[in-house]
């Protein structure tokens, strides 16, 4: 089960919105070992496309570098679907690398109901899991 | 000629979860295979057909070797390689 607050929620969605038509896509940093997504961090889509986002390596670099030097991990892995439902590609389970992440998935194809969902990816498995919205 | 090598979550089975190894080379390709003689299984996780995988992002004191010469990057003594996963999907 995916824990988080509110706030953290709202600017997922918020940064979905703002690139749609094309996928956003970002991290939020938690203390290692806490399994609490705590550090909002969003990313270049280095694609700038609406069925495909890629972070950009250097940023990527830059940003996992941080994390380490906190003793942060990346907690949550969210992008966007534009114009599919938040279930995630055969794209994005081939690329999935961080099997101790949650990959969230925001939904804007709708223009005023937003869709978001969390899944565990771990060796091309996707397993779906709950979402508990904490308020901040 | 030997390079620090950092090994990501996703790769550490490969390393017996070791994050940081030493491997030796004088290019990339030779890091990988030195990497490979030690470490059997993350060769095929990084090269595939002779060129580094689309779903890893390597790097050689920082700069993203695709910049540099892929697997012909050159690596000298006392650098630094960190192998992230690539954060990519559709």
């Amino acid at each position: 089960m995916l824990v988080i607050r509110r706030d953290l929620v709202d600017a997922m969605v918020a940064h979905a919105r703002r690139d749609h038509p094309d996928e956003a896509c970002g991290v939020i940093a938690g203390p290692y070992g806490s399994d609490r997504p705590e550090r909002f961090i969003e990313m270049e889509n280095a694609e700038r496309s609406p069925t495909f986002y890629r972070f950009d390596a250097a940023e990527q670099l830059k940003v996992w570098r941080g994390m380490d030097a906190n003793d942060e991990v990346p907690v949550v892995i969210y992008h966007s679907h534009t114009a599919t439902e938040a279930y995630p590609s055969r794209t994005d389970i081939s690329f999935a690398g961080e099997p101790e992440a949650h990959y969230v998935l925001v939904s804007t194809r709708d223009p005023i109901e937003h869709e978001l969902r969390s899944y565990r990816i771990v060796d091309g498995v996707v397993t779906e899991e709950p979402v508990k919205i904490i308020e901040s | 000629m030997a390079v620090t090598v950092s090994i990501p979550t996703i790769l550490r089975t490969h390393t017996g979860g070791e994050k940081s190894v030493s491997a030796a080379g004088t290019t990339l390709a030779e890091v990988i295979d030195d990497l490979e003689n030690n470490h059997g299984g993350l060769k095929a996780r990084l090269v595939k057909e002779g060129t580094l995988h689309r779903f890893v992002n390597v790097y050689v004191n920082d700069e993203d070797v695709r910049f540099s010469g892929g697997l012909a990057a050159e690596v000298k003594d006392g650098d630094n390689v960190t192998i992230l996963p690539a954060v990519a999907g559709g």
